[in-house]
């Protein structure tokens, strides 16, 4: 299966462990990534008013390139990306008249009429490759671990593009325990982390992720799983230091491990499989009976 | 309006001089009677000191262009514009260290890019200049630098720019940490300098400094710039970059 | 102390701009909190999202003043459980735009700190730039 790959900026700078990962565990699905020849951020969030059609141009470029580019459909890995490019491609079927507004600025050079689809990775795994299939490649379950999936906003909200249901998604337990893992769930799941106040007004997202990861810490979780890299960064670094923060990973390092890939093809360091206790269990006692 | 003896007519900051066609625009300005103080330098497309706006009849676009090469047209209205202020982080070259968000670090306004393309459009040189701004963004430096490799520094782009972005500041800085850091090395130049440094050419350079300036000259037209295995491509760092005036053209101009 | 307030929404030109830009009808809102329930962030918030429909409806003064609308960050979680179908996160974008335009940015992305520069992801500052600045 080869399907057309948009990144995302922050895939290419602070994510970049997310996409090794998903190359990785797509090359051993036998699904290829093929990276947009030139691309441009998708602009991040969807702009809400009806004043500023000059900010619908960055997905809309990204569409019309994907057009040019002769592609139908396109993959992205990052949430932001998916709901941003997702939510622009409804304007596009559903008004119309402001894209046309927006072509007419540019000297038509960015023509773009809707009949391309945008989807999220995860919805590849689940439509596409199976979660079935997904399951018989496993090779080291990851029974031991219990992990708590986080969905946070752009997966799911609003429902006119989530890949899942708003209120009660299943789709990350769903792929975990297909891996083998023991799901850790609770309502915060899916309450925003905090998004872009990381800027100028990072005590909001402390307040969130710390609430979020005590939940998680309290129903036994050893890990937060998710997919989203402003999520990522926020549980990453504005947890609070005092006391052990939950470490956190993408979904596709979680699949890769359980594939029995190496944690450098995951963009993994030994500290964070150390966080992971099972996991470092196991590898001792692998690393015994192998030296036996 | 043309009157048939050659002449034109073109505004200038809102006054009409009739000037002759085949003109250059700052040649047109010089015939008017001004003398050019700013916004006039090399004269070669080189220096990027005379960045002109203008519109035409006819159109409702405002174009852009470098005085010194392009044509004075009939019904132009001009207007000279030699600098766009430009207030940057100062920054320490030798001290800074190659990361994803290093040229977002220094110039964060290019996190405003609305992908308008309007600074490309605007481009005297025919840059990708969006797409580059878009590639220091994601902390791809080396191709921030390639795309932007012929920037001249003019500044229309920033002019135009809805997110005020001074992008031809990002691309310098790209250029020059590439140029620090992380361009490969040329493979002969370590050992070429090494060569020189030892005196291994001082004999032979003693002989090019006696010789006649016509010799000079012929022999300069005749020079290599690397030695290439027999069949391989002469080395080059920017040859995967598809700038419309790519960095190594003159590689065939030497050819031809 | 006495407050004239002024029912007819053809006088409130702060409503009827927020309306025009978000594209929302608040008359529709009937004041049940379900978005102020809702908001992970209404702690933060110096109103919470139905009072600020509601004193944007009741023309009361102070509305820009607020911090609540630059605490929303378009979670979209109130949108998928107003009974109205109204979606709050297009009013409070539409009252961050009115703000922006009346008194420029709140966000100065120049004086941010070198190291919230270098560690940030692109996104969030393309996301903050793209809520906070004009």
């Amino acid at each position: 299966m080869q399907l057309a790959y948009y990144p995302g900026c922050t895939i290419k700078a602070s994510a970049r462990q997310h996409e090794q990962a998903a190359l990785a565990i797509l090359r051993a699905l036998g699904v290829e990534l093929r990276e947009m020849a030139e691309w441009n951020c998708c602009g991040v969030v969807h702009t809400l008013t009806s004043a500023n059609l000059i900010r619908h141009m960055a997905p809309v470029r990204v569409l019309a390139r994907l057009r040019q580019q002769g592609a139908h459909e396109v993959v992205t890995l990052c949430d932001m990306c998916f709901n941003t490019l997702a939510r622009a491609n409804l304007l596009a079927r559903q008004q119309p008249e402001q894209f046309a507004a927006i072509s007419a600025s540019t000297d038509s050079e960015l023509r773009y009429d809707g009949d391309a689809s945008v989807l999220h990775l995860l919805q590849v795994l689940r439509d596409r490759v199976g979660l079935a299939a997904l399951r018989a490649r496993v090779r080291r379950p990851l029974r031991e671990l219990r992990v708590y999936p986080y969905y946070g906003c752009k997966l799911l909200r609003p429902s006119t593009v989530g890949i899942d249901d708003p209120e009660i998604p299943t789709l990350l337990r769903d792929l975990l325990e297909a891996l083998g893992a023991t799901v850790i769930e609770g309502h915060l799941q899916t309450r925003c982390c905090g998004a872009y106040q990381a800027v100028d007004q990072p005590e909001l997202v402390a307040e969130r992720v710390t609430a979020t990861a005590a939940q998680a810490r309290a129903g036994g979780a050893e890990a937060i799983v998710l997919s989203c890299p402003l999520c990522h960064f926020n549980f990453d670094t504005l947890q609070p230091r005092n006391g052990a923060p939950l470490p956190v990973f993408y979904y596709t390092q979680v699949i890769g491990l359980a594939f029995g890939l190496e944690p450098e093809e995951l963009g993994l360091e030994t500290r964070q499989i150390d966080q992971l206790p099972p996991l470092r269990q196991r590898d001792r006692a692998q690393a015994k009976g192998g030296a036996a | 309006m043309s009157d048939g003896n050659g002449l034109i007519t073109m505004q200038l900051m809102g006054k009409s001089y009739q000037v002759p066609s085949g003109l250059t625009i700052m040649a047109a300005i010089e015939y008017a009677g001004y003398k050019l103080v700013r916004g006039a330098g090399c004269r070669g497309g080189f220096c990027g000191a005379c960045p002109t706006l203008y519109r035409r009849d006819g159109s409702h676009r405002i174009f852009t262009a470098l005085a010194c090469q392009t044509l004075v047209e009939d019904g132009m209205c001009l207007v000279q514009m030699p600098f766009v202020p430009l207030l940057t982080r100062p920054y320490d070259l030798h001290a800074i260290v190659p990361q994803p968000n290093t040229l977002l670090q220094h110039f964060p306004e290019i996190a405003g890019c609305v992908a308008c393309n309007t600074c490309a459009r605007s481009c005297p040189q025919g840059l990708p200049v969006m797409d580059y701004i878009q590639a220091a963004l994601r902390g791809d430096i080396e191709r921030a630098a390639m795309l932007s490799f012929d920037c001249i520094a003019c500044g229309i782009c920033s002019s135009r720019c809805p997110a005020d972005i001074k992008h031809y500041a990002v691309g310098l800085l790209a250029r020059r940490i590439y140029g620090k850091y992380l361009a490969p090395p040329a493979p002969d130049l370590a050992r070429r300098v090494a060569e020189i440094a030892a005196g291994r050419y001082d004999a032979e350079l003693d002989a090019l400094i006696s010789l006649p300036a016509a010799e000079l000259r012929a022999r300069y037209e005749q020079r290599s710039f690397e030695a290439v295995a027999d069949g391989a491509e002469p080395y080059s760092a920017t040859r995967r970059y598809n700038s419309p005036m790519d960095p190594v053209d003159y590689q065939d101009e030497l050819a031809g | 102390m006495s407050m004239t307030i002024r029912a007819d929404s053809q006088a409130n030109e702060l409503l009827q701009t927020v309306e025009a830009l978000s594209g929302q009808r608040l008359a529709a809102c009937y004041q049940c909190g379900t978005c102020a329930a809702t908001c992970p962030f209404v702690a933060a918030m110096d109103l919470p999202p139905d009072r600020l429909i509601q004193q944007l409806r009741f023309g009361l003064p102070g509305v820009l003043e607020r911090r609540a609308f630059w605490v929303c960050v378009g979670c979209d979680s109130c949108a998928e459980r107003c009974p109205r179908a109204i979606a709050v996160p297009r009013v409070m974008e539409a009252l961050r735009l009115i703000a922006i335009r009346e008194r420029g940015d709140r966000l100065a992305v120049a004086q941010l700190p070198a190291a919230t520069l270098r560690d940030l992801p692109p996104i969030a500052l393309v996301a903050s730039l793209r809520r906070n600045t004009g």
